[in-house]
């Protein structure tokens, strides 16, 4: 495992760059601020038009015989790490990376055509903060039946992928009733499920979610890992032009070593990513233990490149109208999402071998 | 007179006032029954015990001022909605009382106790906050008047307020600290505009405020001129008791709702989360003896940098407790009630749910003085370190970098 490859490769740099112009274009801080004041949308289509038709991402992780791109899991992350430093308002990591791991390892399907072109949208029905087995809905006759809190981006998805008795059901979102929750992260908003008999399908068996949610929890790494870098360049940029005392702020010791501090976590975040990509990329031998520490690392760091930024751009940063706190929302609620630290820090304790119980 | 004053002498008068006015009939009456006893109150010197005769007060303890609002709170009596007025009583009025004549002290006092006049305050700008005394708001002199130009930011219940303490430029050509005044506003007069700015919470607790042309009548300035930084001294030391420094029981405040959310969840237990929700129940309840102490101390004489501590362990744990709050909750914790744009009228950092409490705690450690100042003035002040070399205290104000 000492031999997987930590640092970008140029087609990767290639693609983080042709993804931050595109975004820098399409999805700047007021626009993203315009989405989650108007909270009408689900998602901003248009941006995913982009993203998913115009370039092509969402097909990254979907297999080649059905018109994907193939496990393309490094440049899956490149492209998470870098929606999440733009906080943008696309499904991305709901359609394109966990319900199409949850689909794809399963049997050939017409879905994932669709999905790879970026024609639809689906959602996993799962609660966001799920880290373990999923609850179960009933299925019968080919319908299921039940209700599900807190899924992520179901509400613009046109299927959603239902844990159920005997496996995974795919069921057309319009057969099930939604409804927006009001939502710490308005970027990524949650709704509530509620399906009574809606016709359904077995797509997969359910040994695909726990392996999606194992993806799903390196993926938002890597977006956690965007979310911390922009806060940390925001800041810095902040303390240099930021005049009190008659002097940058940013000369204040204070404030400096924390900010090296919080580079020398971002640095070990970015390994950790690293690493728990390139496991999965190579066919996941530590996957397990990758993907805790992934979630673990990241979603420290975030939370806590969100906390800085907002405290240290003081009065404004408190501010609805500065983009700082799209970020410390988005950092919290990844941090909660498939399974927070402390839930992947007792599972990992396991995993290595370092119980808790005396014995 | 101080000395004179016991528990048993304040407890005696607060029987006989409430022989002769009917707390329970005053809560249930209507604004006008309510206002009649809060006045009576101020005026039989129960408001704020340690004020003197004739302003609310008897010239006793600070420490006996607990003794009357229990005692009024058990007698079922309304009380002034402290929440709604933390601006007056806990900074307009310790500087009024302090740097006040007596016509301020008569006219103020009164109605900002009972409720009648919301204040605020008007001292930050967008070009200060941490660095207050460099604020460029300009008061310039005509005839018995000021006339004040300029715009503030983050005022807190602006929108709300009667009266503002204002703190303003009266001389650009002197070293900073000494070109400052210290008045009291009119919220109502004519170039007072006050615009709502909306927090990350979804609210508008606080606002924009524009001076254009706003006139003060000399008769509203509080201290000399030139004199505003020292007066802003006795506003800002009380207001970092006021955040955060009350007196509460066990498990009051944040760390109660956790608490509840600990017991009231079982099934989201985890030994790391217990391990956190029993760290910070040992800081919050250090932190509230913290404040019962310096509160005694207090008594005794005016808020000193012992404040900033009580504040600045404030900011920290109710950010630490309302976030841990919010990981042991997990997905429940990622809902709201809503994002709509209120303009509340009390802020209440223990309200709501547990995702507006994680936000509005990231303001406890910017209002009232950031915690890295706050740690400042404890360095300084209280442990007496070198400052930093200082580049801006010498030069002119309108000389200075920015
Ligand atoms: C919820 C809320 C309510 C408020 N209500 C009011 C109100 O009613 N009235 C009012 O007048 N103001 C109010 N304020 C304003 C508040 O007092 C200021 O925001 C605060 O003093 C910080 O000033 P600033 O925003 O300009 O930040 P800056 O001073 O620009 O600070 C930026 C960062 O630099 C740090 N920094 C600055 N100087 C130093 C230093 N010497 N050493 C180390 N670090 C330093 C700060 O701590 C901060 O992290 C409110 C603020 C908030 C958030």
């Amino acid at each position: 495992m000492s031999d997987l490859v930590l640092v970008s490769s140029a087609d990767e740099q290639d693609l983080r760059s042709g993804v931050r112009d595109m975004l820098a274009a399409e999805c700047t801080g007021q626009s993203v601020l315009a989405f989650v004041s108007s909270g009408a949308d689900a998602y901003d289509a248009k941006l995913w038009r982009t993203v998913a038709t115009g370039m092509g991402l969402a097909a990254l992780l979907v297999p080649e015989a059905q018109g994907g791109a193939g496990a393309q899991y490094r440049a899956a992350a490149v492209v998470a790490e870098e929606l999440g430093r733009a906080v943008a308002p696309v499904p991305f990591l709901s359609s394109a990376v966990v319900a199409t791991t949850a689909l794809g390892s399963s049997a050939s399907h017409e879905l994932l055509g669709r999905l790879a072109s970026g024609e639809l949208t689906a959602s996993l029905a799962v609660p966001y903060g799920l880290w373990s087995a999923p609850p179960l809905l009933s299925a019968q006759y080919g319908a299921v039946t039940g209700s599900v809190r807190g899924v992520a981006d179901a509400l613009g998805a046109d299927v959603l992928l239902v844990p159920a008795d005997d496996g995974l059901y795919a069921v057309e979102s319009a057969a099930a009733r939604r409804t927006r929750i009001p939502s710490l992260d308005e970027t990524r908003p949650l709704c509530d499920l509620e399906l009574s008999e809606a016709p359904a399908r077995l797509v997969a068996p359910l040994a695909a979610v726990p392996r999606a949610l194992r993806v799903a929890a390196v993926m938002v790494a890597a977006e956690q890992v965007g979310v911390a870098s922009w806060c940390l360049d925001t800041t810095v940029a902040y303390l240099k032009e930021r005049y009190q005392f008659g002097r940058p702020v940013g000369s204040f010791q204070a404030l400096k070593h924390r900010l090296a501090d919080l580079w020398v976590e971002l640095t070990q975040a970015r390994a950790v990513v690293a690493y728990a990509v390139a496991d999965l990329a190579a066919g996941g031998d530590d996957a397990s233990v990758a993907a805790s520490l992934a979630k673990i690392v990241g979603s420290e760091v975030a939370v806590r490149a969100a906390e800085e930024c907002v405290q240290m751009h003081g009065g404004i940063g408190f501010t609805w109208e500065h983009p700082a706190h799209l970020y410390l929302k988005r950092a919290k609620a990844t941090s909660v999402a498939y399974g927070s630290p402390d839930r992947h820090r007792a599972r990992l304790a396991t995993l290595v071998d370092l119980p808790l119980e005396a014995s | 007179m101080a000395s004179v004053m016991t528990e048993a002498d304040l407890r005696a008068r607060i029987s006989a006032f409430l022989a002769e006015h009917d707390p329970a009939a005053a809560a249930g009456g209507g604004d006008a029954d309510r206002l009649a006893f809060l006045r009576a109150r101020f005026d039989a010197g129960l408001a704020w015990v340690h004020f003197p005769a004739g302003l609310g007060g008897l010239g006793a303890g600070r420490s006996l001022q607990p003794v009357a609002d229990d005692a009024f709170a058990e007698a079922g009596a309304p009380d002034n909605r402290p929440g709604r007025i933390g601006i007056g009583l806990g900074m307009a009025a310790p500087t009024i009382l302090v740097h006040g004549t007596d016509a301020q002290r008569s006219r103020f006092l009164r109605p900002l106790w009972t409720g009648e006049e919301v204040w605020c305050q008007l001292f930050s700008e967008p070009g200060a906050g941490s660095d207050l005394a460099g604020l460029g708001t300009r008061a310039r002199r005509d005839g018995d008047d000021w006339v004040l130009d300029g715009q503030k930011v983050w005022t807190s219940m602006a929108h709300v307020a009667r009266w503002a303490i204002l703190l303003a430029r009266t001389d650009p050509d002197v070293p900073k600290h000494a070109g400052l005044s210290y008045f009291v506003l009119d919220m109502t007069a004519p170039g007072v505009e006050v615009r709502p700015l909306r927090q990350l919470t979804g609210e508008a607790e606080f606002n924009e405020v524009y001076l254009t042309g706003a006139r003060i009548p000399d008769a509203h300035r509080l201290g000399d001129v030139g004199d505003g930084w020292k007066v802003a001294q006795t506003t800002l030391m009380n207001e970092r008791v006021s955040i955060g420094g009350g007196a509460m029981p066990r498990e009051g405040g944040m760390i109660g709702v956790l608490a509840a959310a600990w017991r009231d969840n079982p099934g989201v237990r985890t030994p790391g989360m217990h391990d956190t929700v029993m760290r910070l129940w040992v800081r919050a309840e250090a932190a509230r003896l913290t404040g019962l102490r310096v509160r005694q101390q207090l008594a005794a004489g005016a808020p000193g940098p012992d404040g900033s501590a009580v504040k600045l362990s404030f900011a920290t744990l109710s950010q630490q407790i309302s976030a841990a709050e919010l990981d042991l909750l997990g997905d429940e914790g990622l809902r709201r009630d809503s994002w709509a744009m209120g303009r509340p009228e009390e802020v209440d950092f223990t309200g709501r749910d547990a995702g507006y409490r994680y936000l509005r705690a990231k303001g406890n450690s910017i209002e009232g003085g950031t915690s890295e100042v706050l740690r400042n003035i404890i360095a300084e002040r209280v442990l007496g370190l070198p400052a930093e070399p200082r580049v801006d205290t010498r030069v002119a104000w309108k000389d200075l970098p920015r």
